[in-house]
């Protein structure tokens, strides 16, 4: 396969996704997940779908950007197949699409989602927001697929636009304004944040960040993840550039001071969080 | 039975509720009449007292030195042990609550001829010892041992079959082991009520027409009468008189402690369980405590010195069963929790305090703690249960709906690593594994060892194709393994008849009813390499690459996608179905000693390291030499869909036709967990939960970063608790050897995506 496919831009193949066939929707599944305890809450079942638009320069699946590519499945299909691990959900876990980016898929996603809702499985969308637009139809799209979401994990890459761009190919406006939305509609979330020597661990951007989360509502859990290199190998396997290359991952000091500057300890919601039936 | 005299013993019991117990030998009667459950956390626990510090250290410094001594700190070489061959033996008389050695001096082992003398023989000089000649003269030529029996009467094939390894550790010169005692019974009855009860059954056994089947049971009945006998000369040594009930929780403990005492003094088993103690300890903890006579920090304190005691039986064993069982296990198996059948949950304080010796006297690989494990359980221990597996991975789980409902008891205990046996009137004749990786080589090979390169199983014609035809492979493939269940199952026939003959576990038996029921413990070994070749011969196009002599050393998989065991997928997990019950019946046809039942397991211990070893490369992929996933783990590097689709794929194995046991051992690390302990908690207790609730059988789990056993296998010495848990068991992981653990950082570690 080769990694980047520069052919199909997100537009297009986004245009052609579900479109193609008569039948139901299909989704582009990178790989799937049976055991997944720190993808939200509980034990989870992991999707994770191809495809993302953002480059962050610390992705460690960087084989899930290309657009278009992956198995195809049905909703049905994944869950059928997510459905043999149910007891090992307990009353909080459940499914979990991550990526790549799922956003990039979104008729498949709220598709996926809402059967999944009807079978009674938790739904927890992994995100870094890429994707939002207010444009239509997709935000109605949106609009919908949160109602069939129990509880987001939103990646904010930086808090600062700029650094954002630099970091990831593009800036943070969109993002901020999908939080928005979702805080201010009830939208249950995690926040997380990648903290990477160099990039992200700034005090003064730390900060920012963590006032900026405070604005916000129905914040469960902050969690700052710190940077690993688990990744490298990947993009020597794929032959490209590693953008970090060198840089390690940051100490247990400076984590727990972005702990501190994010107030991780005062959210406190996800002890108790149980999905809604 | 004959009615206890219960004049005689009425006021011991006193403070306990009364029952059928008081008119009969029934110790599950007194469980369910004097259970006090627990329902909440770990707050109430006590540290350990100044007196267990001391004494701890005590043991993790003669440990050191026994390590820096090359294994073996001493050892008798002119004593016979017998449950009475030595006097006491205390570690310091003035602080331990519970008492008694297996010889006169701490770690000292003892001198075990019966099983067979060559081995004891050899397993001192592979010490440096010097073995005796008078016991070298009086094993020989006075006194027949069971490994003589043994090999007197094996055919030339089973004695092939052993030689080129396809079956393996069969125990024909050890102990068999597995035996399950009901130790509480002298604690709640005392010697001589046991002892008049066994005189009681024996009067009643046959009515003077001395059949084979009557001679036996007399006479082994006998034996138990007299080993009674004995071990209350043996507490009489102590300084004890255990020939009346317990009066306290003290003496509780130590009751138990002295028929288990009696147990390892006379046995090196393969596996010397301790059986079910929790509760009934548990009723006398809370009798002392209502009387004002203890409290929580002495009540712990009795709990610590003796898994403290349990701690430091040895044996001494032979090079080659070091490689087949690695790290000195005795498998001292101490079962805790499970639910009854009136749906109580049999969680007491007492649970609790097993659990915290860890933490008060550091990790440990004995006892082999085993948590009966069931959805019912109060969610207080079941947390902390996952606290202490996180912090020692000295814990194996197993599943008490399935085992309790399979066997029809609640009273039953593990045996050995991960065997269930009813602790009242069950007894399992153990009996190694049967190596089905390399049966599927012999069916290739038209019954000639790839590794011998010797005709040893059938002359059949081999495989000569350019790929392997499935149709043709299972065709030879059955009459390999027909032959192969024959020469293992009548190899264990002739063992089982001679271990009752010359090595009869009289101590162990007289604290279990007369009339037993006896399984017929048979393993596979290899499993995982076995249904993903007979996967890979059906889905993926094999072609054998053979030597000059035609014999296949190699294989490759046109298409290397097929099916394997270990993804949750049915194509390969319905081969693994179809294998076991498929060897179970054919070993089931044959004979089986004593009216036996055939039980089988999927259970390798540590010796999938030395099954790999003497199996060539097998239709999977595995090359020739690499070890053998452990028990009914799927084969390295074949699980694709993550820790829970690989669990699922075990949980299939039909418990049914394998009650000896589905070991399956997980490794994870911590972060794969979870980022902080309160998710790692959650997430250990809803994964057993899950497989339990899919009917998977049994759980070890592993806690621990990769990174942590390569420094530990280069710095043992800052390691030296590090515990680790192998198929069925603990080991530190600084007494493996170093293929071990090479195998043991191998396997599997589940980490985060």
């Amino acid at each position: 396969m080769k990694l980047i496919d520069n052919t199909k831009t997100p537009l297009n193949v986004l245009d052609s996704i579900g479109v193609e066939d008569e039948g139901p929707v299909k989704g582009y599944v990178h790989s799937l997940e049976s055991f997944g305890s720190v993808d939200g809450p509980g034990i989870r079942f992991v999707a994770f779908l191809q495809g993302c638009r953002m480059r962050c320069q610390y992705c460690h699946n960087p084989d899930t950007w290309n657009i278009g590519v992956g198995t195809e499945m049905t909703a049905d299909e994944l869950l059928d197949n997510a459905e043999r691990y149910r007891a090992f959900w307990g009353e909080t876990g459940g499914l979990t699409c991550s990526g790549g980016e799922s956003l990039v898929q979104i008729d498949f996603l709220l598709d996926l989602f809402t059967k999944a809702k009807a079978r009674g499985i938790s739904t927890c969308l992994d995100t870094s927001g890429g994707p939002f637009t207010r444009d239509e139809p997709w935000f109605s799209k949106f609009k919908e697929l949160m109602k069939v979401t129990d509880i987001s994990l939103v990646d904010i890459k930086h808090i600062n636009s700029a650094e954002h761009k630099k970091l990831t190919g593009i800036g943070n406006e969109n993002i901020l304004d999908m939080i928005q939305w979702m805080s201010a509609n009830g939208c249950d979330m995690w926040i997380r944040h990648v903290l990477v020597p160099e990039r992200t661990d700034y005090d003064v951007y730390l900060k920012q960040l963590g006032d900026y989360i405070k604005t916000l509502n129905n914040v469960q859990k902050v969690e700052v993840l710190p940077y690993h290199t688990l990744g490298v190998k990947k993009y020597h396997e794929l032959g490209i550039t590693y953008p970090l290359e060198g840089i390690e991952p940051p100490t247990a000091d400076r984590v727990k001071n972005a702990e501190q500057l994010l107030h991780t300890a005062d959210y406190t919601g996800w002890k108790t969080w149980k999905p809604a039936n | 039975m004959k009615q206890l005299d219960k004049t005689d013993v009425k006021t011991y019991w006193e403070g306990f509720n009364g029952g059928d117990w008081q008119d009969e030998i029934n110790v599950r009667d007194f469980i369910q009449h004097n259970l006090t459950q627990y329902n909440g956390d770990e707050s109430f626990l006590a540290g350990p007292t100044e007196a267990t510090t001391i004494l701890n250290n005590q043991v993790l410094n003669l440990k050191k030195q026994e390590r820096a001594a090359g294994g073996v700190l001493d050892a008798d070489t002119k004593v016979v042990a017998t449950v009475t061959s030595h006097g006491p033996g205390y570690l310091n008389k003035d602080l331990e609550k519970i008492v008694g050695l297996q010889t006169d001096k701490p770690f000292k082992r003892a001198f075990m001829p019966f099983g067979g003398i060559r081995m004891a023989e050899d397993a001192l000089k592979s010490y440096g010892y010097t073995p005796d000649p008078e016991m070298h003269k009086i094993f020989t030529e006075y006194h027949k041992t069971h490994n003589q029996g043994v090999f007197d009467v094996y055919t030339p094939d089973m004695r092939k079959a052993r030689h080129y390894k396809i079956v393996t550790g069969l125990p024909d010169a050890y102990a068999r082991g597995r035996i399950v005692a009901d130790f509480p019974r002298i604690a709640i009855y005392g010697i001589d009520a046991l002892m008049a009860a066994k005189k009681a059954d024996f009067d009643n056994i046959g009515d003077g027409e001395m059949t084979d089947d009557v001679i036996r049971l007399r006479e082994q009945v006998s034996d138990q009468y007299r080993a009674l006998n004995d071990m209350k000369k043996m507490a009489a040594s102590y300084g004890f008189d255990i020939s009346k009930p317990a009066t306290t929780a003290q003496e509780a403990v130590q009751w138990i402690y002295f028929g288990y005492l009696a147990a390892v003094k006379t046995q090196n088993g393969a596996a010397m369980s301790v059986g079910r103690i929790d509760t009934t300890i548990d009723a006398f903890i809370e009798r002392d405590m209502k009387r004002g006579l203890l409290d929580e920090s002495q009540a712990q304190e009795l709990i610590d010195h003796l898994v403290m005691k349990l701690r430091m039986v040895r044996f001494i064993r032979t090079e080659e069963y070091n490689s087949l069982f690695s790290g000195d296990p005795i498998w001292a198996t101490l079962s805790l929790g499970g639910v009854g059948f009136d749906g109580r949950h049999h969680i007491t304080k007492t649970a609790f305090r097993f659990l915290k010796t860890l933490d008060n006297m550091g990790a440990a690989p004995e006892p082999n703690i085993t948590l009966l494990w069931d959805e019912k359980l109060p969610e207080g221990f079941k947390r902390y249960a996952t606290e202490v597996s996180i912090s020692s991975s000295t814990i194996q789980y197993e599943n008490d709906s399935l085992m309790r409902t399979e066997w029809g008891t609640d009273y039953y205990g593990i045996a050995c690593c991960v065997s269930a046996q009813p602790i009242k009137d069950g007894v399992q004749f153990f009996g190694a594994r049967a190596n089905l990786a390399k049966a599927i080589l012999y069916a290739i090979n038209g019954g000639m060892d790839e590794i011998g390169e010797t005709q040893v199983g059938p002359e059949t014609e081999p495989i000569t194709s350019d790929v392997i035809d499935y149709d043709e492979f299972m065709k030879k493939f059955d009459v390999q393994a027909g032959w192969l269940a024959d020469v293992y199952v009548n190899a264990l026939n002739a063992i089982q008849y001679m271990h009752d003959k010359y090595y009869y576990e009289s101590a162990q038996l007289a604290l279990k009813d007369t009339h037993l029921d006896y399984t017929f413990a048979t393993g596979i070994s290899g499993f995982s390499h076995a249904v993903d070749s007979i996967s890979a011969i059906k889905y993926g196009k094999v072609h054998p690459i053979r030597d000059e002599k035609g014999v296949a050393i190699d294989f490759k998989a046109e298409n290397d996608d097929y099916p394997r065991y270990g993804n949750n997928d049915d194509r390969a997990d319905d081969i693994a179905k179809w294998l076991i019950k498929y060897f179970y019946n054919k070993m089931n046809t044959h004979h089986l000693y004593h009216g036996a039942k055939l039980s089988t397991s999927v259970l390798t211990i540590t010796s999938n390291v030395v099954y790999g070893k003497n199996t060539g490369t097998t239709p999977n992929g595995r090359q020739k030499g690499e070890p053998f996933s452990p028990g009914a783990n799927p084969a390295y590097g074949a699980e694709k869909n993550g820790a829970l689709a690989s669990l699922m794929s075990t949980a299939k194995i039909p418990y049914h036709y394998a009650t000896d046991g589905i070991s399956n051992t997980f490794g994870v690390t911590p972060n794969t967990l979870g980022h902080d302990d309160e998710t790692r908690k959650d997430t250990l207790v809803h994964m057993i939960d899950g497989y339990m609730e899919n009917n998977g059988m049994h759980l070890n789990i592993n806690v621990f970063n990769k990174e942590t056993l390569i420094d530990a296998q280069k710095h043992p010495e800052e390691y030296p608790t590090l515990t680790v848990r192998v198929s069925g068991y603990c080991v530190y992981f600084a007494d493996l050897t170093k293929e071990q653990q090479d195998d043991v950082i191998a396997r599997t570690f589940f980490e985060e995506m």
